[in-house]
């Protein structure tokens, strides 16, 4: 039996590397993509430049607090900071142009002030952001509290403004209706004990608060990688991603080549030899699967040539990912093949659910960004734990244990999806 | 070699094949006639082993044949009606890769290979590819396609759908190089030249039934002339009705129409009753320019047994 599956198996093969289009699309395309999606999301070492948040900012105040601010703000690294008009942020904003704009109001140096000691009325910062870019607002906005606060508090135990002020709330506290007798007193000796802080030598003016109040902590940061000394890289998951996309398309072609063969007459003669179906069906499963294999060792091969992609972690745990992964492809395309009407109908529905398969899977963006109920769908999606698997062994570096769990879904999904395109196959020839 | 009895496939509520029995000896060459939708197809395929029958018995040299694998599969050959090749691959290819399908290897599927192609005329082509070939070329290579394992019963689908009448003679000729070997040869069509041409007895099927199993000449026998004599009258415009019914009148007529100018007259014994027919004509003022006899073809006996002509469906 071996002369008629070596055959069928060759066949397969050789049809595949004839078709010039699947060549490319296939083995070029996943290579060409990954490269870029790689270079996008972090790139060798996680070091890729990364584009400035584009922020306007609009002073009403022009005091001395929202000037420092306006500095403070241009400094960072993160951010590239202009000012402009209330209309032009806005209008800035609507076009995309700016991702936040922020608004400080007039006077607000000496409300914020006022309202660091006393229970005045805080002044309100307007932000107007694009919410495309919710993300980049969330981080602009934590960089505007700290360098609020920092500026806001230095002004007050240094500046001729905040000396003005403490002054200001001491002569008010008499007449403050909200405060008990005892918080009055309380509050009397805090503002004395500023006001000869901020009187004391210019000589010792250097020290102490004379920076504001801070964050009360440093931060180191360590990305958690394999092992220390190997950096994070981006092309890992972006090789892992693409590959496991254009398996998937390569895996709906199976199945489409069996419906062609259907309609072009070719399955009879295939029936009519005298082979069993489990020789028909398998042999298609194995070709595709070492189509599979080949795409992913290109892939990979191209991956650790240019951008040292390596297998940090179990070499057995990424080959049993890959294996069980391209068995998961094989049966999908049988599937495709068993449920599919015509060639055309089934090509439109099969490419739609590779798409969401692929976009559930985290191979375009990382699965932890969906919301909780979402992450726990994916679970029963195979290309999910394709991508887990691949991450663990690549840039994870994790042992074969962190293979086993992908390894044992992809191989159930296989033969879930096995069992199915067996059951639902239409044997006979079609005759009506 | 073959033997089908009350052989029955539905779809549905329709019936494709409603209990078809036939009986083909070895070295026979059976054509299985009838229109489209006929029933032909279905029963090649439950022949081949492509479908299953609801009921009814399929006997390959006395024996129904069993699971998917059975190597009684290896007697029959079969043409499917679409050309069943791979167009990326050469000829040699495709023939290696179906004449693995039969366990051939090595020099004998090349001696396989190298005579299936010598009979079709293609030995010059081996190395091209498939999409390269003409309508015609492309038929004879799936003819040869079912020839590399050997097998004694051919089942020849239409075979010649879609090619040009060079290329149909050509497989014609394959063919009858084919039976003159002994082979078995089942062909279904709706051509019926090709039936005339190849076939040793005739089944006749139409709405799944057989309506008619006999040689040529029996199935002539069914008709109620087995001779027209066409004649071109100089005048016609003083032939009427009147003139038809004494006519039909006349000995040795069995039937007779005019169509403008052309008298069509159905007659028995073509050398016992012109003569007369042709001397009542002249002695009644209707002289003619133009005398053709001719023999019906099939496509009148089909008529003459379902009232239909066989490329209408």
């Amino acid at each position: 039996m071996m002369i008629p599956l070596r055959a069928l198996i060759q066949k397969d093969l050789r049809l595949f590397f004839a078709d010039r289009r699947s060549v490319i699309m296939s083995f070029i395309a996943p290579i060409v993509i990954a490269s870029f999606f790689g270079y996008i999301f972090g790139g060798l070492g996680g070091k890729t430049e990364t584009s400035r948040i584009p922020v306007l900012m609009v002073d009403q105040d022009s005091s001395a607090i929202s000037r420092a601010i306006f500095a403070d703000l241009q400094a960072r690294d993160s951010l590239n900071v202009k000012a402009a008009t209330v209309d032009e942020a806005r209008a800035a904003v609507r076009k995309g142009t700016a991702t936040v704009a922020i608004v400080l109001p007039k006077d607000f140096g000496t409300e914020a002030g006022r309202a660091f000691f006393t229970p005045a009325r805080k002044p309100q910062i307007d932000v107007f952001y694009d919410p495309s870019h919710a993300a980049e607002q969330g981080m602009v906005q934590g960089i505007l509290t700290g360098t609020v606060m920092q500026v806001v508090s230095k002004e007050m135990f240094n500046g001729a403004t905040g000396n003005a002020l403490v002054k200001e709330s001491l002569a008010g506290i008499d007449s403050s209706a909200g405060l008990a007798p005892a918080d009055k007193k309380r509050l009397r000796d805090l503002l004395q004990s500023v006001e000869r802080w901020n009187e004391r030598p210019p000589a010792t003016q250097a020290t102490g608060l004379s920076a504001g109040v801070t964050v009360p902590y440093e931060v180191r940061q360590e990305a958690v990688t394999a092992r220390a000394g190997v950096q994070y890289n981006g092309y890992a998951h972006s090789f892992g991603g693409m590959s496991v996309q254009f398996i998937l398309f390569m895996g709906v072609d199976v199945g489409i080549g069996m419906l062609l063969m259907r309609q072009r007459g070719l399955w009879k003669r295939l029936r009519a030899a005298p082979l069993s179906r489990g020789m028909l069906l398998g042999s298609r499963a194995i070709s595709a699967a070492m189509i599979s294999m080949s795409i992913l060792a290109v892939a990979f091969a191209f991956a650790r040539a240019v951008f040292g992609v390596r297998i940090e972690g179990s070499m057995a745990g990424f080959l049993g990912v890959c294996v069980a992964f391209s068995l998961m492809t094989a049966a999908f395309g049988l599937l495709i093949a068993a449920l599919g009407k015509t060639p055309d109908a089934a090509r439109g529905m099969s490419i739609f659910v590779t798409l969401i398969m692929v976009m559930l899977g985290g191979a375009w963006v990382p699965a932890f960004i969906f919301p909780p109920w979402l992450q726990t769908v994916t679970l029963f999606v195979p290309t999910r734990w394709a991508m887990d698997g691949l991450d663990a062994m690549t840039w994870r570096g994790l042992g074969f244990s962190a293979a086993i769990g992908p390894i044992g879904a992809l191989l159930l999904s296989a033969a879930v999806f096995g069992v199915l395109a067996v059951a639902k196959f239409r044997w006979e020839a079609e005759e009506h | 070699m073959l033997e089908i009895r009350d052989l029955r496939k539905s779809y549905g509520t329709t019936a494709a094949v409603d209990g078809i029995s036939l009986r083909i000896l070895k070295g026979e060459t059976i054509g299985l006639l009838g229109p489209n939708g006929a029933g032909k197809t279905t029963t090649v395929s439950m022949i081949a082993g492509l479908l299953r029958p609801d009921s009814g018995e399929i006997l390959i040299e006395g024996r129904a044949p069993g699971s998917d694998t059975d190597p009684i599969k290896r007697k029959i050959g079969l043409v499917p009606q679409d050309i069943a090749l791979f167009d990326e691959l050469s000829a040699r290819d495709n023939l290696a890769f179906f004449g693995a399908l039969y366990q051939l290897e090595g020099a004998k599927l090349e001696r396989a290979s190298a005579e299936a192609l010598e009979l079709v005329g293609l030995s010059e082509r081996v190395k091209d590819k498939v999409k390269t070939f003409s309508g015609g070329m492309k038929r004879r290579l799936n003819l040869a396609a079912a020839l590399l394992h050997d097998p004694e019963l051919l089942l020849l689908d239409e075979p010649t759908t879609g090619v040009d009448p060079q290329s149909r003679n050509a497989i014609f000729d394959n063919l009858e190089t084919l039976k003159k070997r002994g082979k078995t040869l089942l062909y279904t069509t709706h051509y019926m030249e090709e039936a005339e041409r190849l076939c040793d007895r005739l089944v006749v099927i139409d709405h799944g039934k057989v309506i008619a199993d006999d040689t040529l000449h029996g199935l002539y026998r069914l008709l109620p002339v087995t001779n027209l004599l066409s004649i071109e009258l100089q005048n016609a415009s003083g032939v009427g009705p009147l003139m038809l019914e004494k006519l039909r009148t006349v000995a040795g007529v069995r039937s007779a129409e005019l169509t403008e100018s052309l008298l069509k007259i159905g007659v028995h014994d073509l050398s016992a009753d012109a003569p007369g027919i042709l001397q009542w004509l002249v002695s009644n003022g209707h002289r003619y320019s133009h005398v053709v006899s001719e023999r019906p073809d099939l496509e009148t006996v089909f008529l003459s047994l379902t009232g239909r002509s066989l490329r209408d469906s």
